[in-house]
């Protein structure tokens, strides 16, 4: 499928008329704008990348900037699941179920060397699910132990690209013909 | 506030309990005694009931793996006095390949879950527990990770090849 380009401002032109202008845009990119720039996460961390985590959701890094406004501690109100640390066999049925409640749209960020791959120390364990993607499909990657916050900040906004051009896998799962 | 010393402690239990004290020693101030497998949960009950030692307080327990001990199993308790600062140290050994203890938790509620640690762990049964399953590892985890026959690497997974990893 042909890659868009990104809108970066808001999707569509105004054509100027006396007495005002008239907005000309498509629906799509209008919806996927609105998502990109709300998206609420889900207060969801198992190890110390959480940390990262919530610093960037302090006032330092501040992701709510971005849109990441508020964290929200329930998945049915929210739109995306930051996977932030290891994720053991025990808690692999926890993040299914968290993920399965969240509804759609949603989007899924692994954050960190565990949730790519189990960890730079214990990828080896016999506790340790050796990737999220085992369990939950990801749309974003952050490498790192852990990730600094501006790596964060900077999937977060990688995310919001995907979002605008149509290329997450829901969207690009609606866009195949029955 | 009474003043305990490891002297009136050994004293206390040899008389209780004679040979069933098998050794004692001080390990860094810490007294540490290893006591018989079927009189363990008497001299801790000892510890716990008598007035002047009065270890009213459960610290911690773990189960124990000595491969090259011909008693290789065992279960290690720590006691607490409060009162008097007073702490001691039990352990106990079996040659048994299915190790079972006497649960705790009538005199400790709180050695449930540590007995489930180390049911988990070291695949050690307490008899008269409530509630004998895992409970940090998934239920369907085979074996007995913290024993030293159990492989350091996972050994369920496939899909790393030593032939790729040069090891
Ligand atoms: S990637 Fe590193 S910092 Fe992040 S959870 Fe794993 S060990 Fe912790």
């Amino acid at each position: 499928m042909d890659i868009k380009t990104t809108p970066t401002t808001f999707p569509g032109t105004i054509h100027e008329v006396p007495g005002g202008g008239i907005v000309t845009s498509k629906l799509d990119d209008v919806i996927n704008w609105a998502r990109s720039n709300s998206l609420w996460p889900l207060t969801f961390a198992t190890s110390c990348c959480g940390i990262e985590m919530m610093s960037v959701a302090g006032a330092k890094y501040d992701f709510s900037r971005f849109g990441f406004e508020v964290a929200r501690a329930t998945p049915r109100q929210a739109d995306v699941i930051i996977i932030a640390g290891t994720i053991v066999n025990k808690m692999a049925p926890v993040l299914k179920r968290l993920y399965d409640q969240m509804a759609d749209p949603k989007y899924v960020v692994a954050m960190g060397a565990c949730a790519i791959s189990g960890g730079p120390f214990f990828y080896n364990t016999y506790s340790v699910v050796k990737g999220a993607d085992h369990v939950i499909p990801v749309d974003v990657y952050i490498p790192g132990c852990p990730p600094r916050p501006e790596a964060l900040l900077h999937a977060l906004m990688a995310l919001q690209e995907k979002i605008k051009s149509g290329q997450t896998r829901e969207q690009i799962r609606e866009q195949k013909p029955l | 506030m009474s003043n305990i010393t490891a002297e009136l402690a050994i004293e206390k239990l040899n008389n209780q309990f004679g040979d069933q004290i098998i050794s004692s020693e001080m390990l860094y101030d810490f007294l540490t005694v290893t006591v018989a497998r079927k009189s363990v949960k008497d001299v801790i009950k000892f510890l716990h009931d008598d007035a002047e030692l009065n270890c009213h307080f459960l610290t911690t327990m773990c189960g124990l793996h000595y491969p090259d001990q011909a008693e290789q199993f065992g279960m290690m308790y720590q006691l607490h006095n409060m009162v008097a600062n007073f702490r001691i140290r039990i352990k106990t050994f079996t040659s048994d390949a299915e190790p079972a203890f006497e649960t705790l938790t009538d005199i400790w509620p709180s050695a449930n879950w540590m007995e489930r640690e180390a049911y988990d762990f070291f695949g050690f049964r307490f008899h008269g527990h409530p509630k004998m399953k895992r409970i940090l590892n998934m239920d369907s985890l085979e074996g007995w990770p913290l024993r030293k026959e159990f492989p350091l690497e996972d050994p369920f997974r496939a899909d790393k090849d030593d032939k790729m990893f040069g090891r």
